[in-house]
């Protein structure tokens, strides 16, 4: 007897050539498949692939988070430009952040220092992260720092204070139409990425929501 | 088209199992598109019921019916099931039924996986539906999941959601795989790729759309999966990572996912109007073309639903220009429908009238597109009731009447009867005045400046609410009257006769009425 007759699909059978595909559909699976684990890998690799965009290009604003090597950024001739700082706390975030100015008067083409005030106001050691953001965005690549608070994290003991420098220079390559600049950094809660203290937090976490639903029975 | 079959082979046929285990293990195209048919049905009246908590909730301002929280959760999970759990695996249901058929192939190329493809689905949903008994409730975060709205801010359940559109994932590249292979490697000799009816072309494309894009949706819930439970940040800003890139990468799936919801439905119209015009179809070629052309353009248009996260100018120049070029392989597909239609013998059947209404109703949420493409305009109309009449007149007059309209045209062939042609016409004209009743008046109160995605409302937009709701409950309503016309078909009714239409083209008007369990089992000769 035909082993195809005892075959579970009845139409292998029933099909005259015994097989329902030709001798394509192997192939055509195969590159299927290939298809779809290429598309997997290629969504993970347009996180690299956006960074990479955005710091060629200076779109999204996106500030390098480490301090240039290149040396001879300062210039004779400068022009003046306008920076006005902006200080976000993210949610939840019960720290005092602000400018020590809140804008300043500089030339592009030198070194200028600016600083920011912190103060963990909380009864607990905590760690912050500020990351900045640079309007218009196309000022973003010619904006190089020295040094700056958010290439590192903050850790302030309970009523801590402290005045968090920033030195920055703005290239002559800035395009003539911008005549002022935002530079805003937002400061984020990053303590509980210590993981002994996630645990802990977890439970705060809880409290909190319970107490948040009350609210709003 | 014309088709010579050369004989039927009617000793070896045998029917289908018996029992509930025909349904379980069958591998027979024909009852996995029926499955996938009435499992589709079952979510769209699910979801049509949550937009009816959502449309009762907003019949007058004030927070009348529901929590807030939970209006959230109906109003994420509606979208959700709506785009995954009806209108997709409708489509997925009608492959299954036609493809095959159309192209004279015995089967789907891959049975099995077919089976499998189809029987993980309504596991998916049942983990998305738990979810709104679980602690915290369902999701909320709207059917875009944005981060960090759906990792830091997300309720526990949804680690649920996420596996659940894993499964809904794999389910669809299977499906897919499968439509691929059938398509490219069981046509019967002399069906050329051009030869090709236009429902199988839009599958074909409709395919790879899918296999592009929805491992890329894999990989976007993947990540937040990540950085919700093992550290990472990919989404989130504190530790070097980025909310933006998570609309970057979920639009890179969504814009093409919204082609996947209505080139289909460019294929059924394009059979119907042939059809009931009695005349060949205009521009079969240029319809190919206009359909590649759509989804070639889908990859590169996806930022236009983010033209107010600051883009830079040049991108928003681009996606603006990019994604007005969409309107004209459209406008080919339109132009071509209208011109098949003048000088025909038109004859005004429930499909046909469901056919012209989405090419009218569609035409009209294309233009509303191209209003919301214009960049400037929509820092205007973004994220109010604009956005939401938008994407409805194309999904609902759009996909969702294609779909009636293929099951009133094609359901004679699939249980032998013809359906009650007065009820038919009746459901017709009840879900056309409350698709327009409902959707219409959406555009005038989002221009007005009601933002969508909210439970409450400032009075001045409550009189065209109440209106929408009310057109919402009529077609809601309507929809019952749908089921009912379908049940009563199954049960019986005037016999079909294999052609069932007068002027129908193509190899499953050849077979039978009902289709027998097995067909083409030896290849057709399309000359």
């Amino acid at each position: 007897m035909d082993s195809r007759l005892t075959s579970p699909i009845p139409h292998v059978y029933h099909s005259t050539e015994g097989y329902l595909m030709n001798e394509g559909g192997k192939r055509t699976i195969k590159l299927l498949c290939f298809a779809v684990v290429g598309m997997f890998t290629f969504s993970f690799a347009l996180v690299p692939l956006y960074d990479v965009f955005c710091e060629i290009t200076g779109l999204n604003g996106k500030v390098e988070l480490s301090a240039t090597t290149n040396q001879n950024l300062e210039t004779e001739e400068g022009r003046d430009l306008a920076i006005q700082f902006v200080s976000h706390n993210n949610e939840q975030m019960p720290w005092i952040f602000r400018p020590s100015e809140d804008s300043i008067k500089i030339q592009t083409g030198k070194f200028h220092t600016a600083t920011f005030y912190v103060k963990n106001t909380t009864d607990r050691t905590m760690t912050a992260q500020a990351i900045p953001s640079v309007a218009p965005s196309n000022a973003a690549i010619h904006l190089k720092k020295l040094e700056c608070f958010c290439f590192e994290q903050q850790e302030l003991a309970p009523g801590e204070e402290a005045l968090l420098p920033v030195k920055l220079i703005f290239d002559d390559e800035l395009p003539e139409s911008i005549k002022s600049v935002v530079l805003s950094y937002t400061i984020f809660d990053i303590t509980d990425y210590n993981d002994v203290k996630l645990t802990e937090h977890d439970n705060e976490h809880d409290h909190h929501d319970g107490h948040d639903m009350e609210s709003t029975l | 088209m014309s088709a010579v079959i050369e004989s039927h082979d009617h000793e070896h046929h045998h029917g289908p199992a018996e029992g509930l285990t025909r349904w379980l293990f069958t591998t027979n195209h024909k009852d996995i598109g029926t499955l996938y048919l009435w499992f589709s049905f079952a979510m769209f009246l699910i979801g049509g019921a949550m937009a009816m908590v959502i449309r009762a909730e907003l019949f007058q301002p004030g927070m009348q019916i529901v929590e807030p929280e939970f209006y959230n959760q109906m109003l994420t999970l509606h979208g959700l099931i709506m785009v995954f759990g009806a209108v997709m695996p409708a489509f997925v249901g009608l492959a299954n039924w036609l493809i095959p058929m159309m192209v004279g192939a015995p089967d789907m190329a891959l049975p099995r996986m077919n089976n499998l493809s189809f029987w993980i689905l309504p596991f998916a949903f049942f983990i998305l539906l738990s979810s709104l008994f679980m602690e915290g409730g369902a999701p909320n975060f709207g059917w875009t999941f944005y981060a960090p709205l759906s990792t830091t801010y997300a309720p526990p359940s949804v680690t649920f959601f996420i596996f659940s559109v894993h499964i809904m994932g794999a389910s669809s590249i299977m499906g897919s795989i499968n439509v691929v292979v059938t398509i490219m490697n069981m046509r019967a000799p002399g069906m050329t790729l051009m030869k090709m009816p236009l429902f199988v072309w839009s599958w074909l494309i409709t395919a790879y759309l899918l296999i592009a894009v929805m491992p890329v949706l894999a990989g976007a819930v993947t990540m937040m999966l990540m950085d919700i439970h093992f550290g990472t940040s990919f989404f989130n800003a504190a530790g070097g990572g980025d909310p933006v890139l998570f609309q970057h990468i979920f639009w890179f799936f969504g814009h093409p996912e919204v082609y996947i919801m209505i080139l289909p439905a460019f294929g059924i119209t394009s059979h119907i109007i042939e059809t009931f015009s009695r005349k060949q179809l205009f521009g079969h070629t240029s319809m190919v073309w206009a359909m590649t052309s759509i989804a070639i353009l889908s990859f590169v248009v996806w930022a236009h639903h983010m033209f107010t996260v600051g883009l830079p100018l040049a991108a928003e120049l681009f996606f603006m220009w990019a994604t007005m070029l969409i309107a004209v392989p459209t406008g080919v597909k339109v132009f071509n429908w209208v011109t098949t239609m003048f000088r025909g013998s038109i004859t005004y059947e429930t499909p046909m009238l469901f056919a012209i209404a989405f090419v009218v109703l569609f035409t009209i949420g294309g233009f509303s597109g191209l209003m919301l493409a214009i960049t400037p305009a929509d820092f205007q109309y973004h994220d109010t009731y604009f956005v939401v009449a938008h994407f409805h007149y194309v999904l609902v007059p759009g996909a969702i009447f294609s779909i009636m309209a293929a099951v009133y045209y094609w359901i004679p062939k699939w249980t032998g009867n013809m359906y009650d042609e007065r009820l038919g016409r009746l459901h017709f004209w009840l879900s056309f005045i409350g698709v327009n009743v409902t959707f219409f008046p959406q555009h005038w109160i989002g221009l007005a400046g009601m933002p969508r995605r909210v439970p409450d409302y400032a009075l001045q937009f409550a009189d065209w609410n109440m209106v929408s709701s009310v057109g919402a409950f009529l077609f809601g309503a309507s929809q019952i009257l749908f089921l009912f016309i379908v049940i009563k078909t199954v049960m019986g009714g005037k016999k079909a006769t294999p052609e069932v239409w007068e002027g129908s083209r193509g190899l499953e008007w050849t077979v039978d009425s009902p289709a027998p369990y097995h067909t083409f089992t030896t290849p057709p000769k399309v000359t």
